[in-house]
């Protein structure tokens, strides 16, 4: 899986770079994103309001869904009042987040992912690791084997091209015969009404265009005022996300045209937390966030332990800070996430909207330590402090560590330490503690004795 | 130049030798070295881990040893990037207007050595002799929060005898990380284990770098896979005037 990971994230790490030495005033452009999303933001109720009239001036129906619970509810019976038990689906995180899926299974409606990815990941029975390659953790080897057992497949070879000519087929008869498609979103103007779907292989393309009904998911993050603003992210997008120039397609929508493309337009406005992550000044930059996945591709511990690790829809750093804003921090597994960092910062660095995401993590890791009972590292944490509150204190516990690692230190390094440090020491040595700490040598020096 | 030495806690209790290399070196540049024995630890380790009431005491401490000083300078750029980037955080979080004017202004007479010496001295030739093979990684933090770009390459150039190898995929974490190395120590080490790796293969005698915590933690990978090469912190380096360290 690490070495899958490494490949992928290290080509593409690489072709980002390039992508982005390219424009001349990245840094502007950057700022520019951050800011366009900023205001939006201090003004995003206004925003949604002026969105929902634009839509169904447009013949679309907007729906408002509080939780995931109502969004997953609206898209069921959208689709079984429209008489159908099918739907072709293209890429969105939102429906992840809801757990969308599963909820139209139960009420027997069968699903099928169409971008190429997600379709591996669909018919292995897994979940997406990584936000834009859902399958980043398989290989092609893998992947052949995945698609003789599921799709029945004659494969003498784990040619791309040839894989992809397998899923194509089979994706071809989706898009034809299903009559409702679910869809997520990139963008969605204010002022016009219009939808926008980015993507790289058509499937989007045809799900937004083939079927009579199309259902659009879309946090509500997701709203910008003015068409001219769609402009800089198209920039920053695929630059960021794919290290292309452009992405192959853009597709754009408003509300209904008769006799072109859907007949019922839907656009489920989903919040899951989103107004909460909004109230917290620190988090609220979070929300910035245009899923283009630069951090996940640069950060050193995703490519260590991959997306299933964070156990979150969103994972890697954007993950860290994101999940547990949107699932709470009395969540047990979101709450342990903001952890999961070094804290490097070049997440920060990559962000096309210049999220800070370093900050966001301190910010978090400060409100869980804060609700927590207190515990073996609080404790510890606690009495450091007390010991830095005074000089002398510090200087007591030096000393009293010099004489406590005795036994510990051989060839003047420590191999192993007991406890909570043991993680340490099980592949690290640390050295002993010297002699002299430096206020007791410059004392000496200021004494005028040799140091 | 009066310059006011904030050692940070680690250095002090650990490699007083970067604390001495500091005084000699600024000394020999002609400069006056103070250390006021009141300071003890910015509070990074608080802070970052989640501690930050306990953070905010020794933000307090710090400003209030510190506020004499004409310009504080650090062997540390973690830290000096934790007093100078966020500091003010600190002080915003807590919604102290007072405290955020201090530290701004506390922030701006603050450096880490390297940058010190390039940027406020503008030396780049310190009179150093190092005749090793040595290889630089750039911190995460000195690059990224306090960028400060290829002050310490310029500074190592200049060092007669020795010659520089670049470390590949430099600008890679190790995977210290504070508290984060105690905490994972599983994704630690495989960072850790590519850094070392890394290292080994530019056929260094010594990794420099501008903080001892990561040194620290190369240096503990290093030294488990007993490799032969070492790390010294550059202010050792820098120094230095001939003599194997």
């Amino acid at each position: 899986m690490r070495r899958n990971l490494r490949h992928a994230t290290t080509t593409i790490r690489e072709k980002r770079e390039r992508a982005v030495a390219e424009v001349p005033d990245w840094e502007r452009l950057r700022d520019r994103g951050a800011a366009i999303k900023d205001a939006t933001l201090s003004d995003l109720a206004e925003q949604l309001l002026t969105l929902e009239a634009s839509v169904t001036r447009a013949g679309g129906t907007v729906h408002w869904a509080r939780d995931a619970e109502e969004a997953r509810t609206i898209v069921a019976d959208l689709v079984q009042g429209h008489g159908s038990d099918e739907v072709i689906k293209v890429k969105s995180i939102a429906t992840d987040e809801i757990e969308l899926n599963a909820a139209l299974e139960q009420r027997g409606i069968h699903v099928t992912e169409t971008d190429l990815a997600e379709l591996i990941v669909q018919l292995a029975g897994d979940t997406p690791s990584h936000i834009l390659v859902p399958a980043i953790h398989k290989n092609r080897a893998e992947i052949r084997a995945l698609f003789q057992r599921t799709l029945g497949a004659e494969l003498d070879t784990d040619e791309p091209a040839r894989l992809a000519e397998v899923a194509r087929l089979y994706l071809r008869e989706k898009f034809l015969t299903t009559r409702v498609a679910v869809s997520g979103a990139n963008f969605a103007v204010a002022e016009s009404g219009t939808v926008c779907v980015v993507e790289s292989e058509g499937n989007g393309r045809m799900c937004v265009t083939l079927p009579e009904v199309l259902i659009t998911v879309m946090g509500i993050e997701k709203v910008l005022p003015r068409w001219a603003d769609i402009a800089p992210f198209l920039q920053l997008l695929p630059r960021s996300s794919t290290a292309e120039r452009m992405n192959p397609y853009t597709s754009f929508w408003s509300g209904v045209t008769p006799g072109d493309g859907p007949q019922a337009f839907h656009l489920v406005l989903l919040d899951a937390g989103r107004t909460d992550v909004l109230a917290d000044p620190v988090g609220r930059q979070t929300l910035r966030c245009i899923r283009c996945s630069a951090c996940l591709n640069v950060c050193p511990v995703y490519e260590r332990t991959g997306g299933h690790a964070y156990g979150s829809v969103y994972p890697g750093p954007i993950g860290a800070i994101l999940t547990p804003q949107l699932l709470h921090l009395e969540n047990d597994n979101a709450n342990t996430l903001p952890w999961a960092s070094s804290l490097c910062g070049a997440c920060y660095d990559a962000c096309p909207v210049k999220i800070n995401i370093p900050e966001v993590l301190i910010s978090l890791r400060g409100q869980v330590t804060a609700a927590k009972p207190l515990d073996v590292e609080g404790v510890a944490m606690k009495t450091a402090a007390w010991l830095f509150a005074e000089p002398h204190r510090f200087e007591g516990a030096i000393r009293l560590a010099r004489l406590g690692q005795g036994p510990l230190v051989k060839h003047g390094a420590i191999h192993a330490l007991p406890g909570l440090l043991g993680g340490w020491t099980g592949t690290r040595d640390l050295p002993a503690l010297p002699p002299k700490s430096f206020r007791e040598l410059w004392r000496d020096r200021v004494n005028g004795e040799q140091a | 130049m009066t310059i006011d030495l904030f050692l940070t806690c680690l250095n002090d209790a650990l490699f007083p030798r970067t604390g001495l290399a500091m005084v000699s070196l600024l000394e020999r540049l002609g400069h006056t070295v103070r250390f006021n024995e009141a300071q003890t630890c910015c509070g990074q380790m608080h802070f970052n881990t989640g501690y930050q009431p306990e953070a905010l005491t020794l933000v307090r401490k710090f400003v209030h040893d510190f506020r004499d000083a004409e310009v504080i300078v650090a062997p540390s750029g973690s830290c000096v990037a934790f007093v100078r980037d966020l500091y003010p955080k600190a002080a915003e979080w807590a919604g102290d207007e007072q405290l955020l004017d201090e530290v701004r202004r506390l922030g701006e007479r603050t450096f880490e050595l390297s940058e010190f010496l390039v940027n406020v001295l503008g030396v780049e030739d310190v009179g150093a002799a190092y005749p090793h093979r040595v290889t630089y990684h750039p911190t995460c933090h000195a690059a990224r929060l306090l960028r400060v770009g290829d002050a310490p390459l310029r500074l190592l150039r200049r060092v007669r005898g020795l010659q520089l190898v670049e470390l590949p995929a430099a600008e890679q974490c190790c995977g210290f990380g504070g508290t984060f190395s105690v905490k994972n120590p599983e994704t630690s080490t495989a960072m850790l284990a590519d850094k070392v790796q890394h290292v080994m293969d530019t056929g260094a005698e010594v990794c420099t770098a501008g903080d001892n915590s990561c040194l620290m933690h190369i240096g503990g990978g290093l030294s488990r896979l007993q490799s032969g090469t070492g790390v010294v912190h550059l202010a050792e380096i820098l120094a230095s005037t001939g003599a194997a360290s």
